[in-house]
């Protein structure tokens, strides 16, 4: 056997790879995706049971229950992704390739928004159906408000998975530890959904997803310099 | 002792321990290995063989001491280190759902190689894997698993090469493979450590011998 032949791997580069393996992977597994779609439907219907059909309070209720099924997902979809990780060890493979920690974070947390943004506009024909809501300020703003409510689960997400999946109770210890960060990320792009929903009389849209794109970047700064240090012994 | 112009050892332990929770896996241990020298590792179960084998991959961090992998220090420039060695451990490292070529086509492409699919279906022949290459090694045998965690140590052309229980759930034929390989190593100058329980096999394929006892060097 010849001898190979090797160029460095940059970091963009190694992100890229990373990604690919990471979507590979769920789509491989699509039992996975189908559980969570599933998952977050039986989350909505539940809701829209529970508000008994008063029309009125699930259009007003609606972008915190879209949220909340969002949320309930992505916990399911972020220890999956760290647990097919586990088996045989793969992430450690992936480790001493050597492949950059911050390589792994960014193609995890990329990949699980890629997730839950997908099944965000998923869910939205449901909430329709369901919750009689209308996109009032159309779908861009809609396609915004998703994207940055979805970026600022995902990179806290892939921290703790990460520190989770090594302790023994790690389906409890991931919402522990996350769903509190999480709580004012997650009331502004409540807020900034509501709005998309019902309409923006007060031009207040704009300062809420500027304060969710502000958690993104605290979150996806600290994520990118902490993740290396969780992963490593 | 090397002198100016040796390269440095391909392992150089001094008094490293590692501790989990309360128990001490490794205890101030020394040892060097000349490049190009092949080590045999034994002890019973729990003394300490793994816990070495993933100091010296960098998996683990030692709790005190200092550990120099190839003239590199093993804790502040794990990276040098990584891209050198290659660990062979008692996981595959390996995708569960992925197929044998795609576990490897990945591999490949992370390490930079120019024609990653070219190497990974070498790298399948040489293992006896070509035939289920498109199969996700769920569906694969231990000894097959084996077989491909090998490849996957192939890869990287190591200049170390770490094997904890290289011949565990092989068959009779995968074993006089393994062996080969283990040659083909030693001949192209790859530094090598091997663990096993299978000493009469382990002596005559390595020069130099550690025995562990709880983490401790001894006497064979």
């Amino acid at each position: 056997m010849s001898p190979p032949v090797r160029q460095p791997v940059g970091f963009f580069r190694a992100t890229a790879i990373l990604l690919r393996k990471d979507l590979l992977l769920e789509w491989r597994t699509r039992a996975r995706v189908n559980a969570l779609v599933f998952f977050a439907l039986a989350t909505l219907l539940l809701f829209a049971f529970a508000l008994d059909a008063n029309r009125n309070i699930m259009q007003a209720a609606a972008g915190g229950l879209l949220w909340l099924g969002l949320l309930f997902s992505s916990v399911l979809a972020l220890g999956e992704s760290f647990r097919v990780e586990n088996e045989n060890a793969a992430l450690d493979g992936i480790r001493l390739v050597p492949a950059s920690g911050r390589a792994i974070f960014i193609a995890k947390a990329l990949g699980n928004t890629l997730l839950i943004y997908a099944l965000g506009w998923l869910l939205l024909p449901v909430m329709v159906a369901l919750y009689d809501i209308h996109l009032t300020l159309g779908p861009g703003p809609y396609a915004i408000a998703l994207l940055l409510g979805c970026l600022s689960i995902t990179a806290p997400g892939v921290v703790f998975s990460a520190i989770a999946n090594n302790a023994r109770a790690r389906d409890v210890l991931l919402p522990l530890l996350l769903f509190p960060l999480l709580v004012p990320a997650l009331l502004a792009s409540v807020k900034a959904t509501t709005l998309v929903f019902g309409g923006d009389p007060m031009d207040q849209l704009r300062s809420w997803l500027w304060l969710v794109a502000g958690f993104d970047v605290i979150y996806w700064a600290l994520g990118f310099l902490l993740f290396p240090r969780v992963i490593e012994d | 002792m090397t002198s100016p112009g040796d390269p440095a050892p391909a392992v150089d332990i001094r008094d490293v321990s590692k501790r989990f929770g309360r128990r001490w896996a490794l205890a101030r241990l020394s040892y060097t290995l000349p490049r190009g020298r092949s080590l045999l590792l034994t002890g019973h179960n729990g003394s300490g063989k793994t816990t070495l084998l993933r100091l010296i991959a960098t998996a683990l961090a030692p709790t005190a001491g200092k550990l120099w992998v190839l003239g590199h220090d093993a804790v502040a420039r794990k990276d040098e280190v990584r891209a050198r060695v290659a660990l062979l451990s008692h996981a595959s490292f390996l995708y569960e759902d992925l197929t044998a070529e795609q576990n490897l086509v990945i591999l490949a492409r992370l390490m930079g190689h120019e024609a990653p699919k070219d190497r990974a279906h070498a790298l399948l022949e040489r293992v006896g894997l070509t035939r289920r290459s498109s199969h996700p090694i769920r569906h694969f045998s231990a000894g097959m698993r084996k077989r491909l965690a090998i490849a996957r140590l192939l890869m990287k052309a190591p200049e170390l090469a770490l094997l904890d229980e290289p011949f565990g759930e092989l068959d009779p034929a995968g074993i006089a493979e393994m062996e080969a390989i283990i040659a083909e190593l030693k001949a192209s100058g790859t530094s090598l450590i091997l663990a096993t329980h299978l000493v009469d096999q382990g002596l005559r394929l390595c020069e130099e011998r550690l025995h562990l006892v709880d983490g401790r060097r001894v006497d064979p």
